[in-house]
């Protein structure tokens, strides 16, 4: 029934012609991120065009909007209040899904190139990419603590907004880079592209940046994991290595003199 | 020289690592106290997640005790014998710790009580020996007096009485497996070794030496540190182990250096130290409980700790 349905909206969206004929064709510099023993954070470059049957159409210009997007988990947040004269975390409410990195890039001023409506409907802006519904049923003041997760999140630069920050030559062709930091997850990035006329979408494309730890990162990740009795008896055979290794050490050196 | 590490999923500064190592392993070699009550709260502070942090933690306790207790050995000061009736009550206290621990993170209130924890015994410790240093050092100064060590107490009186020759003891097992099961409760709570509680039991509960005292605790501290890793890394799977070699790199060294120091300090001077260091720790740590923080909300893996 639901795909009924599905297949319904299809077809009425695809009988709305100003929508359709405006494509994106999307590029992206590298399409996995491998999070090596020196990883520090990583820039990616998305270049993309707009394929269209007709000429440019007239009216509002196109603008760009690009969000991409961590895995979405569970968070708990806490927060402090003054109880007997030190604080405490009082209260705690669990956001259902809370993407791990989040980066907006558009082509002007959020809200000029992109409605709240549309904005709300594909949980495009950060505030929106949060899914603190359930937590809302629960809480009233649900809000206030998805906040917080954003302001967090922002200070540790993993989540971020760069107005302006996509490039569009003539109405056609646009650019931009994404920048992960160093604190990043493993996961896949989902990566959104919007193409939007007077703050509505008319195209939307959408792709996957992989990012994953690899080499020795993703051997002792995986060690932890899948044989944990071994990779702590194996961390501590190391430290009383090193500890025998350096007492050894210093002991000729001492010697030697 | 950025590191990402793989458990933490942080990228760190690799010297930044090895120099926090290092310095805590000189005061680890120094008072024989693991230094994960330092070290502990400067890795939340570089912005490692404290589940990671408190279990790699013990993982470098582990080498860091281990070198400095080799340097003990060397100088005869390790009482084998105290440190194995010590080490029994440790891990019975790790085991009855870790079930505490995992009570209180059900009730959400694990970081307030842990908190709590460090400023009431750091401070209790830590005014008692600088009080108890002070003394000494003065009546050392004045040539006639008599420094006066209560020989005989009621602890004396308890039976299960056994020769501890390396500290020149013989008493009851009774005190020193308690002391061994409450530092375990508190170790596998707090997430540190437990020496600097450890420590001043025994000098004025057992009435050890001071300098047998060092080598034996960290003997202690070994083993007990060593269960409480393999627990977090079967458990928890929070053991970082690149960022545990890049702090026990800096340690081992550290502790070396540490040891020689300690060797050539009064031990007033030692205590006195050890005293002020964390007295200092204690009031940091109060201070935040008491102003209120720059930020009021904090994240968590839900469902965690």
């Amino acid at each position: 029934m639901f795909r009924n349905l599905l297949a319904a909206v299809t077809l009425l969206t695809a009988s709305v012609p100003a929508t359709a004929n405006e494509e994106v064709v999307l590029g992206l510099s590298q399409n996995r991120v491998a999070i090596t023993a020196n990883f520090d954070g990583s820039e990616i470059l998305l270049f993309g065009a707009v394929k269209r049957e007709d000429i440019i159409p007239d009216g509002d210009p196109l603008e760009v909007v690009v969000a991409v997007s961590g895995p979405l988990e569970p968070v708990s947040v806490r927060k402090k209040d003054k109880k007997f004269g030190i604080w405490i975390n009082t209260e705690s409410v669990t956001i259902d899904g809370a993407p791990s990195f989040y980066a907006v890039a558009t082509s002007g001023p959020l809200r000029e190139v992109l409605s709240l409506d549309e904005d709300k409907a594909n949980r495009i802006s950060v505030e929106n990419a949060i899914d603190s519904i359930g937590a809302r049923f629960e809480k009233s003041n649900a809000v206030e603590f998805a906040e917080a997760i954003t302001r967090i999140r922002t200070n540790n630069g993993l989540y971020s907004v760069q107005e302006g920050s996509v490039k569009v030559e003539e109405q056609t062709l646009f650019r931009t880079s994404i920048a992960m930091p160093a604190n990043l997850t493993e996961g896949d990035y989902s990566t959104r592209v919007f193409l939007t006329r007077g703050g509505q979408i008319v195209s939307e494309y959408q792709t996957q940046i992989d990012v994953r730890k690899v080499g020795l990162e993703r051997f002792l990740y995986n060690l932890s994991r899948q044989q944990p009795l071994i990779y702590g008896l194996l961390s501590l055979a190391i430290a009383i290595f090193a500890g025998w290794g350096a007492s050894a050490f210093f002991r000729l050196v001492r010697e030697g003199r | 020289m950025q590191i990402y590490l793989p458990i933490a999923e942080v990228s760190v500064n690799a010297f930044l690592l090895l120099g926090l190592g290092g310095l805590v392993g000189v005061l680890s070699g120094m008072f024989g106290v693991g230094g994960g009550f330092l070290m502990t709260p400067l890795l939340f502070f570089i912005g490692i997640p404290p589940a990671v942090a408190v279990a790699t933690e013990a993982n470098q306790i582990v080498a860091s005790s281990f070198s400095g207790v080799l340097a003990h050995f060397k100088r005869k000061t390790v009482d084998l014998r105290m440190g194995t009736v010590l080490l029994i009550g440790g891990l019975t206290g790790a085991a009855i710790g870790v079930v505490v621990f995992n009570y209180l993170k059900s009730l959400g209130q694990v970081d307030l009580l842990v908190k709590l924890c460090y400023v009431i015994f750091l401070g209790i410790i830590g005014s008692l020996m600088f009080v108890e240093s002070l003394n000494a050092i003065r009546k050392s100064k004045q040539p006639n007096a008599i420094i006066k060590r209560k020989k005989h107490n009621w602890i004396h009186g308890l039976p299960f009485k056994m020769r501890f020759r390396v500290s020149g003891l013989y008493i009851s097992v009774i005190p020193p497996v308690l002391v061994g099961v409450f530092v375990g409760i508190l170790s596998a709570i707090m997430g540190v070794g437990g020496g600097f509680i450890m420590v001043p039991a025994m000098i004025y509960l057992l009435g050890m030496p001071t300098k047998v005292v060092v080598g034996t605790s960290l003997f202690q501290i070994i083993f007990v540190t060593a269960f409480t890793t393999l627990l977090h890394a079967t458990t928890n799977y929070t053991v970082d182990m690149a960022l545990a070699v890049l702090l026990l790199v800096g340690g081992v060294i550290g502790a070396q250096f540490g040891a020689v120091i300690g060797a050539k300090l009064k031990a007033e001077q030692l205590r006195i130290l050890l005293a002020l260091m964390v007295i200092g720790v204690c009031l940091k740590l109060a201070l935040d409980l008491l102003f209120m923080p720059s930020e009021l909300f904090s994240l968590g893996a839900a469902g965690g700790h």
